[in-house]
């Protein structure tokens, strides 16, 4: 079952359309990349799933049913990219305090974040106020706070930004281990390394409108120029290859791109009825990096004011 | 209703356990009287002594001014109208023959100003003097019988009653006119303190950015409404806890109060009661003073009185707070921007303390009435006309409309905050014009 369907959604201020008819699924234990420029909408569209905003247009649908903020709100939780806490209030009762606004009582709230402070070894830290703690054990408090009360639906917005290597991975294992137990995860960033190596699924939006969706792997050969590395022993012919050009050559080290109506086993053939050694062969993907470069480029780096 | 609930418990309980909440409760009254005390010793310590030389040209002026420690009067054939100040006069009074049957032009010459007041007192002695001296002229009774007879005459005592049509109940109108002016002040200070209080908290919020954290899990009108409320009540425990600091203060200067004074007091009490106000002119100095503060403090209407406040003091605060939590959602860290957004809200309270000031010396006026009735300023300028009388002063149909007109009004300032903060709160960047919070309330 989809945890969350997005259709049609549309948003506008005052003059400006900030998001544009975007539609997209969510299956539950995925997680999930919303990939964009600044200013892209996508802060916009977390806002309208996490009830802040109202769409001008379209609809969500939470578990199968319409969203119901009031009540639904209690099964998200939301790390927003601008954060931030209560600077004078100690990190315990604080912590607990936003379990509560999430529905949990009083108790249950208090041995959550027990558990989350053993965890991440803050237990230490619980009488202390968020004005002395480092701004990694900040973010982690806001990680901690964020996953507390075991939403169904855990959104993060560059949840790993001001993380040393170390508290990243220590967050990282926790985004894996909670999606394993069910939760579904959107994570917003334009980290794409990160989204190549945690995303199942992606979408990229830009200037309100969704212009990709997909697996990161179908993404990747979506965006595939036919470009393969091949290693090969001996010196080649003179000749010109019928099914494939030449990109790039280093001694052994070929960079070839496949022609139209080819396919990789063409190359193959090409240095084996030579008599040469291949001894390595692979398909070369074009990074995430480098498909948002290529879609984003070319459009403003801004967006333009527009009346509507 | 519940998160309401749980946002108003942490802004009340993190204020509360501050620090600075128990030394502000205590340390706003001590300021409050060290100013008035302070300012009252000044008013009185640099009280100039004005010495003028007065040249008569009549001859009876002599006998009849009156010098006493603000004014005093030289009379000396040495000082003429160019010497005066070189003789330690400042100022000359030059009078001329004046005949009976004409107005006559007298002149003062000074080098340092009497002022106003001053002027006033020293016409009023002049004209005092040529009155004494007719009567002696006319009827050969002396300064000194006039003046025996001034001090016998003080034998009837004025005391007014608020007429209800079925009884009547003695008023003191000097009690009135303090209570009102003291409530009108400390509304006007509380809204203040307490209204830039929520625009902080809501500005701290935002500035935090805490803000779009806690929407993801409230609305954020409740978050506003939590704010408010917490912050009232935070409010209502520093009033009671000034109250009980008062009421304490009393019990314990009521201890120093000789037994023998008290005595004297229920005597009179008594006395009164029958209409005998003798024992009165009997008791000693201290035990009249007590015994008319507790005579006056008697006839004030305490209950209703009471009630008003706290409803003006809980419907002012809410009707202005929510519009001072509306500005704070709207401007960003810079306090320079939230002054000037503040104006607008400002200046009716200021504009309704000074409406106050006038209502207490006219409580039935047409300004006062009005004023007291558009929740804007009802709020401070309705509890200046109370203790002047409900029903007699204000109407019960004046202060019914005044509370309905108070209560719809802040509803409707909370309205229009919660559609400010809604999209204030989230807002970063540049400060919003009064036009783009215009668009925010209506059309978002």
């Amino acid at each position: 079952m989809n945890i969350l369907e997005v259709r049609e959604l549309e948003k506008r201020f005052s003059s400006q359309l900030a998001v544009d008819k975007i539609s997209f699924e969510l299956g539950q234990g995925s997680i999930f990349g919303l990939l964009g420029p600044n200013g892209a909408g996508k802060t916009t569209l977390i806002r309208m799933i996490t009830g802040i905003f109202y769409p001008d247009e379209g609809s969500i649908l939470f578990e199968g049913r319409p969203f119901q903020p009031e009540k639904d709100i209690l099964q998200i939780g939301y790390m927003p990219e601008e954060r931030g806490l209560y600077k004078k209030m100690k990190i315990g009762e604080q912590a607990v305090y936003l379990a509560q606004l999430k529905g949990l009582g009083k108790q249950e709230a208090t041995s959550k974040v027990k558990y989350w402070f053993d965890k991440f070894d803050m237990l230490s830290w619980w009488g202390k106020k968020v004005e002395d703690l480092s701004k990694g054990m900040g973010q982690k408090l806001q990680f901690v706070t964020t996953v507390l009360h075991e939403p169904k639906l855990i959104i993060l917005d560059e949840p790993f930004s001001g993380l040393d290597p170390v508290n990243a991975n220590l967050i990282k294992d926790e985004i894996y281990a909670l999606a394993r137990k069910g939760a579904t995860i959107i994570f917003s960033t334009h980290r794409m390394e990160q989204v190549e190596e945690i995303c199942d699924h992606i979408i990229l939006v830009n200037k309100g409108q969704k212009i990709l969706d997909g697996t990161v792997g179908e993404v990747k050969r979506q965006f595939k120029e036919n470009l393969f590395r091949v290693g090969v022993e001996g010196a080649a012919g003179e000749d010109e290859p019928a099914a494939f050009e030449v990109v790039n050559r280093n001694e052994g080290d070929w960079v070839v791109k496949i022609k139209e109506g080819y396919r990789s086993n063409d190359v193959l053939e090409y240095f084996i009825r030579k008599g040469q050694l291949v001894y390595s062969f692979t398909e070369i993907l074009p990074s995430l990096n480098e498909i948002f470069i290529q879609l984003v480029e070319g459009t403003p780096r801004a967006r333009q004011f527009q009346t509507v | 209703m519940n998160k309401i609930l749980l946002i108003m418990r942490r802004e009340y309980l993190t204020r509360v356990r501050n620090r600075t909440f128990l030394l502000s409760t205590f340390l706003l009254p001590t300021v409050i009287i060290l100013f008035i005390a302070g300012s009252v010793v000044i008013s009185q310590q640099t009280k100039t002594r004005h010495r003028i030389a007065v040249l008569d040209a009549n001859g009876y002026f002599k006998d009849y001014l009156k010098s006493d420690s603000s004014i005093s009067f030289i009379f000396s054939p040495e000082i003429d109208s160019s010497n005066y100040a070189q003789k330690g006069a400042t100022a000359v009074m030059i009078i001329p023959p004046l005949p009976e049957d004409k107005k006559t032009i007298y002149r003062l010459k000074y080098k340092q100003q009497l002022g106003l007041a001053g002027n006033a007192d020293l016409q009023g002695r002049v004209d005092n003097a040529i009155v004494d001296h007719l009567i002696y002229e006319h009827t050969k009774v002396s300064r000194a019988q006039l003046d025996s007879l001034r001090l016998q005459s003080n034998i009837a005592e004025l005391r007014s009653y608020e007429d209800n049509g079925t009884s009547v109940k003695e008023s003191s109108q000097g009690l009135s006119f303090g209570i009102g002016y003291a409530s009108g002040i400390l509304i006007y200070l509380l809204t203040f303190i307490y209204g830039a209080m929520v625009m902080r908290g809501v500005m701290e919020e935002k500035t935090n950015r805490i803000a779009e954290v806690v929407v993801s899990s409230v609305k954020p009108f409740q978050l506003m409404m939590g704010k408010i409320t917490g912050i009232g009540a935070v409010g209502l425990t520093q009033f009671l806890l000034w109250v009980i600091l008062l009421v304490g203060l009393a019990t314990v200067a009521q201890g120093f109060i000789s037994p023998d004074t008290m005595k004297e007091v229920q005597q009179m009490q008594q006395a009164s009661q029958v209409g005998d106000a003798s024992s009165v002119a009997r008791a000693g100095q201290a035990a009249q003073q007590l015994y008319k503060v507790q005579n006056a403090l008697a006839t004030a209407n305490w209950g209703l009185i009471i009630f008003c406040f706290l409803f003006y003091f809980i419907g002012g605060y809410l009707f202005y707070s929510a519009l001072f939590a509306a500005v704070g959602s709207a401007v960003n860290e810079d306090p320079q921007e939230a002054q000037s957004l503040m104006m607008p809200i400002t200046l009716p309270v200021i504009f309704s303390f000074f409406i106050m000031t006038v209502a207490v010396q006219d409580p039935a006026g047409p300004l006062a009435v009005w004023a007291s009735i558009i929740p804007f300023s009802s709020p401070i300028v309705m509890m200046a006309r109370i203790p002047f009388g409900v029903p007699g002063t204000v109407p019960w149909w004046q202060l019914g409309l005044s509370m309905a007109l108070l209560i719809l009004g802040f509803v409707g300032t909370t309205w229009l905050a919660g559609k400010i903060y809604r999209t204030g709160i989230l807002m970063y960047g540049k400060k919003p014009s009064w036009k783009t919070m215009w668009k925010w309330a209506f059309h978002s």
